[in-house]
Formats: C-alpha cells, structure tokens, sequence
C-alpha cells in the first residue's frame, strides 16, 4: 500500500520544502496561548495544541491554526483583511459540527485563528486503523450529518459558504461518535500559484474547482469522494484524478448496496447540474435508503409496485428472446461430430465431419449439394484456390476436391494423421501433419515441394506474409520459415501450439497450452508482449482495429488491446473456449464447450445473443453476407441469422 | 562483423549559462573509419554495407540539454544505447532512450532521476542484449519485450524508494529494435511520432491538467497555462505498486520519435516542435534548434530533447 503522508506532501522542484513549525512547545502566544504541541504541520502553516491561560483554575484547550503570510506588503495587507473577514464569518456561525472560533489575530508575517479543540480522530487517521470495511449504516449515518452540516453553511446569508475541502481528514469524530468539520478554507485565499512538479493531487474536488468555480455542488462532489473513499479505502489521492466512475464503490467493496452506490454516483457527476441540486435532496436520498433498509419504505411502495409489476408480466417478451436466445435458419445433420470450420464460396458451405464425409450443402437452404468420403475423420477446415478445395485427415492425406462436382484432383500422403488446416500460397498448399512435419504441395500437381520439421505434431493453419510461412507445433516450438523452407527465426513456448497464428499490422498472434497469448514481431521474432489466461489456449485469434479477440480454456473469450498487450474487456461462457472467435460488424462470434454459439459485442464484451446446440461446439463461426454458419459435435451444421 | 556502438551520455553535468549547452557537435553521417588496410581486404559490397550504415540505413539520432534560464540545477536525465550489426548476419537496429525529469529539493531530483535512468537501462539490457546478439535461427527462448520494460521501471521505482525516498522523478523510456517501438511510462516527459505529415504524441502524462482535459474540463491551451499544471498523478518513487504504461508501436519508415521533458514542450508549441524537426537537416541539430526554441521562449525548466530517426 501507498504512505498517503508521503503522497500528499508535495515536493517542490525549486528545492522548496514544507518547513518544520515555527511555534515550539512552551512558547506563549498574545500572552495568553501556551502552546503544547503540534496537531498537524500544512502548507501554509501549522495547527497548535494550546492552553488558554485566562482560565487558570480550568484546562482549557484549543487549536491554534497558524497562517504564515510571505507575500509583499501590499499584497500582505490585503491578505490580513481577507483573513479577518472570513475569520467574523466562521465565528458568528453556531451549529453543533462546526467548532467555535474564540480568537484571531496578527502579528508580523503570521495570522492566527483560535478554535475549540475537538478530542478525537479524523475519519482518515481512523480508516486507517481498520482492517475491514466501515459498515454501510455507519458511512450514511455521517453522511446524513455531514448533509446538515453542509445544509447550514450553503444556506448562509446573504452568501452561501462553500467550505471547499470536504475530505476524510478534515472530518473529526468526537467522543459521542458525532461529525465535527475541522479546517475550514480559510488559508486557501492565501495559496499561491504552486512552484515545481509535485506528485499528489487533492483527490476529492470536483472539476471544477480547477477552473476557478467553486459553488454548493462543489462540496456534495466531494463528500461523494469522501464516501467513496470510506466505503473503498481506496484514497483517491493515488488515484488518477476523477476516476471514480471508473472505480465504482460495489467493484471494492461488494457488501454495499446498489442504492448507496447510486447515490455516491450522482454526487460524484462531472457535471455540477447532474449532482444533487443540495445538501437537502441528497440528505433526503440518504434517509429512503434508511427507510428502505428498515422496511419503512417497502411498505410505503408496495401498493403502487403491484400493478406496475403486473403490467410488465403481461407485457412481457416470450421466454426464448429474454434469455437472449435465437433460432436457426436452418440446420444441417451430419453423421458424426463436426470440428472444423466451414468454408463459403459462391453460395456453398464446405464442411468436414468426423464421418469422414467432406461437405458441400447450399448456403441459402441447408440442402446436400454433394459429399466426398474420405478414409479417416476431417477435424480441420478446408481452404479453397481456384475453385479446388483442400482439406486434411486422418487417413494422413491432404484431398484436393474440385468446388464443383466435389471429384477428388489429387491427393497427398504424409506420415501421419492430418489434423491441421491447410494454408494457399504462392502456388503451393501449406499443411501440417502430425508426422511432425509442414509440407508444401505443389497446388496443381499434389507434389512435394519440400517439408519443414518441427519438434511435434503441428496441427495449426500456417500463417503466411509476403515472404515467410509461419507455424506452431505441439512441441511449444514456433518457426518463422521463407518459401524455400530455410528457417529464419523460431521461437519457444512451455507448452504446445494448436492455435494457429494469426498475422496482422507485422505481428504474429498465437496461444498456447501454457495458457498465453503471445504477440510475436513477424520479421524478427521479438516477443513484444504475452498475454496470461487461466488454462490452456487452443483458440485461434481474430483482430479488428486495435484489438485482438481469443478464447481461453478458463471458459472466456478475451478482448486484448494490441499496443498494451492488455484485456480490454472477457466475456465468460459456462464451458472452455476452444472455438475461434470471428468478427463481423461490431460483433464477435465464437462457440463454447458449453455447447452455446455466443455473440458478443466487440465494444463492451456484452451478450448480443446466443444459441444452443445439442453438444459442445468446438467449430468456428464463419460470417457471411449476415448469416453465422458454425458446426457443433451433436453432428449439426447451423445457420444463423448474424 | 560486429560493429556494436555504444553511448552512454548520461546525467550531463551543465555548466550554469543561459545559452544552450548541446554535446560537441557530431557528423550524424559519419561512417565507421576504415583503415585503407581493412578496406583493401574487405569485397567491394562489404565496403558498400558499412556505408550504408553510416548514412541512411542506420538510425540517426540526436540529443541536447540544457539547464533552462532560470534554474540553478539540473534535474533532467537523459540515456541512449544503439546497436548495429552488419555483414553476413544482420541484427535489427537497436536503440534504448531514456528521458526522466526529477523532483524534490537539496538535489533529490537529480538522484532520483538519474538512478531511476541508470536502473531501468541496467535492467533492460541485461536482459535484451544476450537475446539480440544470438542466433535468431537457433535462439527460441525470447522474453516479452513489454514484460522487460515492466520489470525495468519496476526495478527504477523500487531503487528510488530505496534509495531517494524523499525525491521522484518522471520517466519515459523507448526500446527500439528495428522499427518495434516499445514505450514505457510514467509522469509528464513526453514521447511523440514524427512523420513528414504527421505529429502523434504517443504518451499520455499523468498529469492533473491532462485529466480535467480529458474530461473536457479544461482545453489545451488552458492545461499549459493552469497554474496547477506541474501536479502529476503518478511518479516513479511514489510508492510501491507503481502503474506503469507499456504500449508496443511500429515506427514507419523515416518517422522520427521524439522525447523530451516539460521544460520542451511546455514552452515550446507543437506546430512548432513539428516545424523545428521538418526543418532541421538531421536528429542532432533538431535537438539543438528545440532546446534553443525553449530557452528562447523563456527556458524556465530545465530542456532535454532525444529524437530518433529511423531509416527511410
């Protein structure tokens, strides 16, 4: 944790220092005021512990507030005025939180205010103390206080008076467990512009104290910061400044309620007319919720709820829409699970089953355009040249079917199964296979151009840039290799490499079983950031502007911003995300293990809608012309309106 | 052939005159002197590669700094590590710069900034060096670059608490390797992008003023006069658990990236910071003209500009 001492204690760059206090323990002020010691040392001067010795035969404390005033002489004089015309305002003002004043006075370069001593702690000083939270109840007990308070001084005539720095330290608690507001601002006419650099801003005012506003609402923003603060212990001193929106009090501190949060919202807008119009609303939007708390107000609205809930029971949506749910357009049935991706082209969806059938099925109605069988299941996704399609599996071949009649061209045996997806360049298809080899085919002829080894299975789809081929393997090596198979870098994960890359603005994005997303510079292999998840990520990532989007096997689909290597936002799902996420349209499509089809909105990470199937899907959502074709293992292939 | 060139040109102690003082003037083109020996064994295109670095294959940089007019101290770091290699392996471009402005009396910020510069070069090195000058084809273990200038600043802020608890410093970093631009953060001591059409300021202070911007408070002109302009949010030597921005950019070709410290870019204005540098013949006297501009306009902080300029 930050020293909030340390923090609010500027630090000139000129070289000038808070100095130490200038009255020492002993010294007699005006012949009357022996001080006993120092309560607090501040920017302009130090507060005093002081016995007033007109009372001999009593102790009578009080705080000597000292004010050292170095302006020149003209500008000294007019200062001293200032002082003691707000010193008369502060001593003919008489509510039970505000101490009495007994005295002012000058002399040479210093003022003096003399004030009732209040025996206790600052609210500030006592959170510092605990170890938990401060209940609700307590915090809106003050806060009610604090509004009566606040009420009395803005209701002052002929001029309101704003008290400027409503802060957990200015506020006091006495023995009887009461507010008392210390500090009023009477020293802060005498601020000058600041010199040098300093770190630590004041951390409760609003925004426009800083451009010379200072009304009513001021101080309700600010006893919003201070609540915030108390409910939070988060000192919004060490806090970017007007951060509290995006700190809401419930994100620290869930055991508060909605209502409270509500209400701090408010009075912590940026916009003074969005605050509370007074002291008196906001102390009466504190009671309701006291009210509410003790049933009073339950009772109170329970006729007037009762047909406004049963107006909106009638009105109410059909079941399916309010759980975000959608229906298919159509939906295709396989003989086995579906695991791949399909592929559209000129109105027809390609898709390998684990059957061992490959699919050709109309886009507009679902129908069977043709099949062709191979000898081992198709877990991958196809790609297509030239109206020929290629597709890998685990009878260890690659199959070149023509788009058309879905008649075998060639096909191309490896040593193992083929479990990957192939890639198009260049004339040549790029598949890897789990013999541990990516082998380059000659698109036409289904000949071996040459084969790249690699330390494990390699069951990604390669990414490929102008000049260089890049792939993972199960092994947690990843090779960056030019058209000739040389090898120009690699690069190592903890664990395997079933992602396959993704290429975009001159990096390389691909997870890893280890649970990272990593973000590679394509040219060189310099690993600019990773990215940690929970569990492993099998996922593969798709990129829209300055975001990268990938599942996760901790159930969630990541949104990371590409220049901080940061989550911008995770939606999370019931089961693992091993789809990969496609974007469309501001919108982020990816399938679950929870056996949903999830569409997300790519601003916010919020559920547009989604959709069930009858077992996990493992396949990834491919958009076309607004409709999501995605396949599931309960053998279905769907068609979903985007 | 390794031709690794090093400089370190840190914490330069000022000589305390109004003018300008800039590091003695250097032919930004100069190549690597060949003695007519090596020149006769070397093949014609490897002559031709060394040339090349020299002039516009090779990042180009420039520096200056000076006290400012009405300082007596300079509080002001800056630091910069190139790199090249050339012959028959290559090795991307390498650059480390570093700017940090301290604050605090009794010559506290000097101490902080400078081992807040010192630590996060040492940190940063000892773990990017081994990685660059490896075989790229047999080296796969490869750290997160971001990671690195993490645990850097970290490490920076962590000696400054240690260290010089009563002083603070700001601190912006940039790791070059070829054109990935990896920046790190913390304070006022901005770092922009400069293309010969463009002008980016591609680090987001931690200041007061840039909040009430951001919330539309304030404009941009009133941020630079607001008298609470100087007052940051985040420091290095703050306290633990520093939050340090990282962002990862590509540098286009030709761009030049351009840090420097308040003392610059309060004083002196964008449009003419981007005019400066449009006009000056190469980094070094770019450096020089801004620090001039910010004396000229008053030179009330101390003035430090580092400006990188990737080849075209």
């Amino acid at each position: 944790m930050f020293e909030t001492h340390k923090i609010t204690k500027s630090i000139g760059k000129g070289g000038q220092t808070v100095g130490e206090s200038s009255l020492k323990v002993g010294a007699l002020l005006q012949d009357r005021f022996l001080i006993q010691g120092v309560l607090g040392v501040g920017g302009m001067g130090s507060v005093y512990k002081a016995r007033d010795m007109r009372f001999p035969n009593v102790t009578k404390l009080v705080a000597v507030k000292e004010i050292i005033n170095q302006a020149d002489p003209g500008m000294r004089e007019m200062i001293v005025k200032t002082f003691e015309r707000e010193a008369n305002i502060l001593a003919e003002l008489n509510h039970p939180a505000i101490p009495k004043i007994y005295d002012y006075f000058t002399q040479g370069d210093k003022s003096f205010l003399v004030q009732e001593f209040i025996e206790g702690k600052d609210l500030e000083a006592y959170l510092n103390t605990l170890a938990d939270f401060i209940p609700e109840e307590q915090v809106v007990e003050w806060a009610v206080q604090l509004c009566d308070v606040l009420s009395y001084l803005h209701g002052h005539k002929p001029e309101p008076i704003i008290f400027r720095d409503m802060k957990p330290s200015n506020i006091m608690l006495d023995a009887h467990n009461n507010i008392r507001l210390i500090d009023f601002g009477i020293a802060r006419p005498f601020m000058t512009g600041q010199k040098g650099t300093m770190i630590g801003t004041e951390g409760y005012s609003p925004p426009e104290q800083y451009r010379g506003e200072a009304g009513p609402t001021g101080d309700i923003y600010a006893l919003g910061a201070t609540l915030h603060h108390l409910l939070t212990k988060q000192d919004p001193r060490i806090e970017p400044p007007f951060s509290f929106s995006e700190r809401p009090v419930r994100k620290a501190n869930p055991a508060v309620s909605l209502e409270l949060e509500a209400v701090i919202n408010t009075m912590l807008n940026y916009n003074p007319s969005e605050r509370f119009p007074g002291a008196k609303a906001m102390k009466d939007a504190l009671l309701s919720l006291r009210r509410a708390r003790t049933g009073v107000l339950t009772q109170q609205l329970a006729p007037a709820a009762k047909p406004a809930g049963a107006a909106s029971a009638v009105a109410a949506p059909p079941a399916p829409a309010a759980s975000g749910e959608v229906a298919p357009i159509w939906v295709f049935k396989c003989e086995d699970e579906l695991r791949g991706s399909p592929l559209i082209h000129k109105g027809v969806v390609y898709i390998g089953a684990y059957d061992n059938n490959f699919y050709a099925v109309n886009a507009a109605q679902g129908k069977l355009m043709w099949k062709y069988a191979t000898d081992g299941g198709l877990p991958g996704s196809p790609a297509l040249h030239q109206d020929t399609l290629f597709i890998g599996s685990e009878d260890k071949r690659l199959h070149a079917v023509s788009a058309k009649s879905g008649r075998v061209q060639w096909t191309y045996y490896t040593d193992g199964p083929v479990r990957a997806s192939p890639r198009v360049a260049e004339g040549h298809v790029f598949i890897g296979s789990d013999d541990e080899n990516l082998h380059a085919v000659n698109v036409l002829t289904g000949r071996k151009a040459w084969k790249a080894s690699a330390t494990g299975a390699v069951r990604c789809r390669p990414a490929v840039s102008n000049d260089m081929i890049f792939f993972g393997c199960e092994g947690g090596e990843f090779y960056a290799i030019d058209f000739g198979g040389a090898q120009k870098w690699r690069f190592k994960a903890k664990r395997g490499l079933t992602s396959s890359p993704l290429l975009y603005n001159g990096n390389v994005y691909v997870g890893s079983i280890d649970g990272q997303v990593y973000a590679l510079e394509a040219k060189t292999g310099w690993n600019v950031w990773k990215f940690r998840t929970n569990k492993a990520v099998i996922s593969s990532a798709a990129a829209d502007e300055n975001q990268v989007f990938i599942g996760s096997a901790d159930n969630c689909l990541y949104a990371i911003d590409i220049r901080t290597g940061r989550e911008t936002w995770k939606f999370e799902t019931e089961g693992q995300v091993n789809s990969s996420p496609t974007v469309n349209k501001s919108v982020v499509y990816v399938g679950s293990i929870d056996g949903c089809v999830y569409a997300v909105d790519i601003a916010n990470g919020k559920l547009r809608w989604k959709f069930r199937s009858g077992a996990p899907i493992t396949s990834s959502p491919v958009v076309v012309d607004d409709i999501v074709y995605i396949g599931s293992l309960d053998h279905n292939l769907y068609a979903l309106t985007a | 052939m390794l031709n690794s060139i090093l400089e370190k040109l840190f914490g330069k102690k000022k000589a305390e005159a109004p003018a300008p003082v800039v590091p003695p003037p250097r032919d930004p083109d100069a190549t690597i002197p060949l003695s007519p020996q090596l020149a006769a064994q070397l093949p014609p295109d490897a002559i031709k590669a060394l040339s090349d670095l020299g002039s516009s294959k090779r990042m180009r940089i420039g520096i200056a700094q000076d006290v400012g007019r009405v300082r007596s101290h300079n509080e002001d770091v800056l630091l910069v590590f190139t790199g090249e290699l050339a012959g028959l392996e290559t090795m991307p471009s390498f650059g480390l710069f570093v700017v940090a402005d301290g604050m605090g009396g009794h010559s506290l910020g000097e101490r902080a900034s400078s081992l807040a510069a010192r630590t996060v070069a040492r940190v940063t090195l000892e773990q990017i060096l081994p990685s660059l000058l490896a075989d790229p084809q047999l080296e796969a273990e490869r750290p997160a670059l971001q990671e690195i200038m993490e645990q850097a600043m970290t490490a920076a802020n962590a000696a400054v608490v240690n260290s010089v608890p009563e002083g603070g410093t700001t601190l912006t970093c940039a790791l070059l390797i070829g054109e990935q631009l990896i920046l790190s953060h913390v304070g006022d001591s901005r770092a922009y992008i400069i293309t010969d059409d463009t002008f980016e300021q591609a680090t987001r202070d931690h200041s007061l003023v840039q909040r009430l911007q951001e919330l539309g408070q304030i404009t941009a002109a009133e941020a630079l006069v607001h008298p609470q302009r100087s007052v940051l949010y985040r420091a290095v030597g703050q306290g633990e658990g520093l939050e340090v921005d990282v962002v990862s950019r590509r540098l286009p070709s030709g761009a030049s990236l351009l840090l420097c410290s308040d003392g610059l870019w309060g004083l002196v204005p964008d449009d003419k910071i981007l005019r400066t540098v449009q006009q000056a013949s190469n980094p070094q006297t770019a450096c020089e003209a801004l620090v001039s501009a910010a004396n000229a306009a008053g030179g009330s902080d101390n003035i430090t500009a580092v400006m990188v300029q990737v080849p075209s």
